[in-house]
């Protein structure tokens, strides 16, 4: 045996090898946002839940409440109920949906996936960046089947193109900002169920305690105050106005409701400003060992 | 010099709560080596691996690999690593193929380098079939294999291999050991862990033996074997014969060992060449049949009971500071 006594073969200096090119700066973490962002998305397409989340779910949810709720609420000031409704299933469905956020991760740092990213040179944030666009991307998707769905329904915004365009985005950008707080929570629970049980707590009611699919008038009082103040109700009522649909809360004297837009868009930046640089604090506590 | 040394710990502590999982580790490995750590279950070496790959930073003690620092140059270790983790660390819901690719191009490879590589690797690790196949539908050799080549993607000078074989049946083990081999023949320095002492046996220019966070013992593999006291002659008589042990007594180093029903002997030897044929041969001439003759090279397996005076099936024994002196 050639392994006896001789001592390692002789010791060549670490000489470099064919390196790949490697400038940390901002294109590598670039790509390396696009790559794993490219990566959350495969796994939406694959995973047969998943997908339904964002596809069948949002369908079935704008069919449901147009036609059973549709036939019971009569909105104060007007309107017909489909009109109304669709600004509000943007807001559950994106609501609920921002949940993936928290069960991607926190099934990611169950599985051994995250330490092998761990060992490469990569930018480590590019982790949760990457899932927070993925989840933006299937939040655009989810919202053009609402839309669709709506439209196929007979929902009609009276609005020009740009401001509609708007309606949607003031939904994108808050649903983005809440799924940097789904990351927080992904980050805190010990699995992915935990996630999307302790994310079900916290959003459906978010999401039901609003203007998104009844009128807050006839609400409790202290309901009414929480959905007045309530994010999603903001956000809803902003985009109900580019949607030029419905809109009963623009009576209600509550701030957020007076202000819709300024609202939403300062709640989306408050969400973004405390969870992302949580989030990358929490995600670095959880990955080190 | 330390300069040529490729990976070099010096008294690594890491404790988990209550238990110590290294209690001081020193570890050197020079520039295309290749370093088996061998030990029981819990011994430490996934602790080691992950501290001198930069996923855990030691309570105590410091490492260098490549030359840099694995805590404060973690980033340059991470440039120059290849990594396969004892546990899966690949994506299940990507293909073969796909998690090359990204694996590749997160470690800064252009996306045409990134596919031309996973496609040199998945050819020579023999997966070009199951390639664009999701990973769910690999078996576990198939697992093994794209995980040694995810660390190989951007051929690092220097790799870890934790417990590359545990779980693979006997001839994928033989495989991957091929595989490994292949590896080092390019000339990389190699870390490599296992329960396995045969493994170390066959891929590792030295060994080090560690239990309960400790080095217990390290040097080839031949000079653990010396520790054991050499080889060891076994033979069974077809009928019992007093004279056999005399007959036997001027071809081995100490005394001949009689089994109770008179027919088995064991001894001490010098493994020579021609010893078994020899010994047979002047036992024939002494009228003596022999229906089996073994010499017995001591395994690793000895040395590792020599040396902690457990077997390494029970790693929580509690005596083993009898260890080495
Ligand atoms: N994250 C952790 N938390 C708590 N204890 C840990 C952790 N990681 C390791 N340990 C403990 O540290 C000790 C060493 O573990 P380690 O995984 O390094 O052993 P090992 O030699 O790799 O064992 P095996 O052969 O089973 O893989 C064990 O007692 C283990 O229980
Ligand atoms: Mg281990």
């Amino acid at each position: 045996m050639s392994l006896t006594t001789a001592p390692a073969p002789a010791a060549s200096p670490a000489t470099p090898r064919a390196r790949p090119t490697r400038s940390r700066g901002a294109t590598q973490r670039f790509r390396d946002v696009v790559v794993l962002t490219g990566r959350n998305l495969l796994h939406i397409k694959r995973e047969p839940l998943q997908l339904s989340d964002v596809t069948v779910q949002p369908v079935l949810f704008t069919l449901l409440f147009i036609y059973v709720f549709g036939s019971g609420v009569v909105l104060p000031g007007g309107g017909s109920y489909k009109d109304f409704a669709i600004a509000g299933l943007l807001a559950m469905n994106l609501t609920t949906s921002s949940m993936g956020t928290a069960v991607g991760l926190s099934s990611d740092l169950g599985s051994g996936v995250i330490d092998r990213f761990r060992t490469l040179s990569m930018w480590r944030p590019a982790v949760l960046v990457g899932r927070s666009l993925a989840d933006l991307m299937t939040a655009v998707i989810c919202s053009a089947f609402v839309g669709a769905t709506g439209l196929l329904v007979g929902w009609r915004p009276d609005a020009g193109v740009a401001s509609v365009a708007a309606g949607f985005a003031i939904f994108l950008l808050f649903s983005y900002a809440l799924s940097w707080g789904c990351a927080c929570l992904g980050m805190v629970s010990k699995s992915a169920e935990s996630a999307q049980g302790i994310g079900l707590v916290i959003l459906f009611p978010l999401a039901i305690v609003s203007n998104a699919l009844v009128p807050t008038e006839h609400m409790p009082v202290v309901l009414r105050t929480i959905a007045d103040w309530n994010p999603v109700s903001a956000v809803t009522t902003a985009s109900r106005k580019f949607f030029g649909n419905p809109n009963p809360s623009v009576t209600i004297h509550a701030w957020p409701m007076q202000h819709a837009v300024l609202a939403s868009l300062l709640w989306s930046v408050a969400l973004i400003a405390i969870f992302a640089p949580l989030a990358t604090a929490l995600y670095r506590r959880r990955t080190t060992d | 010099m330390t300069h040529d040394l490729m990976i070099e710990a010096r008294g690594l502590r890491k404790s988990f709560g209550p238990t110590v999982a290294l209690d001081g580790i020193d570890l050197e490995v020079p520039a295309g080596a290749i370093l088996g750590v061998l030990g029981p279950n819990g011994a430490g070496k996934t602790t080691a691996v992950r501290i001198l790959t930069t996923l855990s930073i030691p309570d105590a003690g410091s490492a260098r690999v490549a030359g840099h620092d694995v805590v404060r140059e973690a980033a340059a270790v991470q440039r120059n690593i290849g990594v396969t983790a004892q546990d899966a660390t690949l994506d299940e819901v990507l293909t073969g193929r796909e998690n090359l690719v990204m694996i590749g191009r997160l470690s800064g490879l252009r996306r045409a380098q990134a596919r031309l590589r996973a496609a040199e690797l998945l050819d020579q690790f023999d997966l070009v079939d199951a390639a664009d196949r999701v990973l769910k539908e690999y078996s576990g050799g198939m697992r093994r294999r794209l995980d040694l080549a995810a660390g190989l993607l951007t051929r690092p000078p220097v790799l870890f291999l934790d417990e590359p074989t545990t779980g693979l049946d006997p001839t994928s083990r033989v495989r991957m050991w091929e595989v490994i081999r292949g590896l080092v023949a390019d000339g990389v320095t190699l870390l490599l862990t296992t329960q396995y002492l045969d493994e170390a046996d066959e891929l590792a220019d030295r060994i080090v033996v560690i239990d309960h966070g400790r080095v217990i013992a390290n040097g080839t593999s031949a000079e653990l074997k010396t520790q054991t006291g050499g080889a060891r002659l076994e033979l069974t008589l077809s009928e019992v014969h007093t004279a056999a042990a005399q007959v036997l007594a001027p071809f081995v180093e100490g005394a001949v060992h009689v089994s109770h029903d008179g027919r088995r002997l064991r001894a001490p030897v010098r493994a020579t060449t021609g010893l078994a044929s020899t010994v047979v041969r002047a036992l024939d001439d002494a009228g003596i049949t022999v229906d089996d003759v073994e010499l017995r090279q001591p395994s690793l397996d000895d040395v590792f009971f020599a040396l902690t005076g457990h077997p390494t099936e029970e790693p929580d024994n509690a005596d083993l500071e009898v260890a080495r002196s």
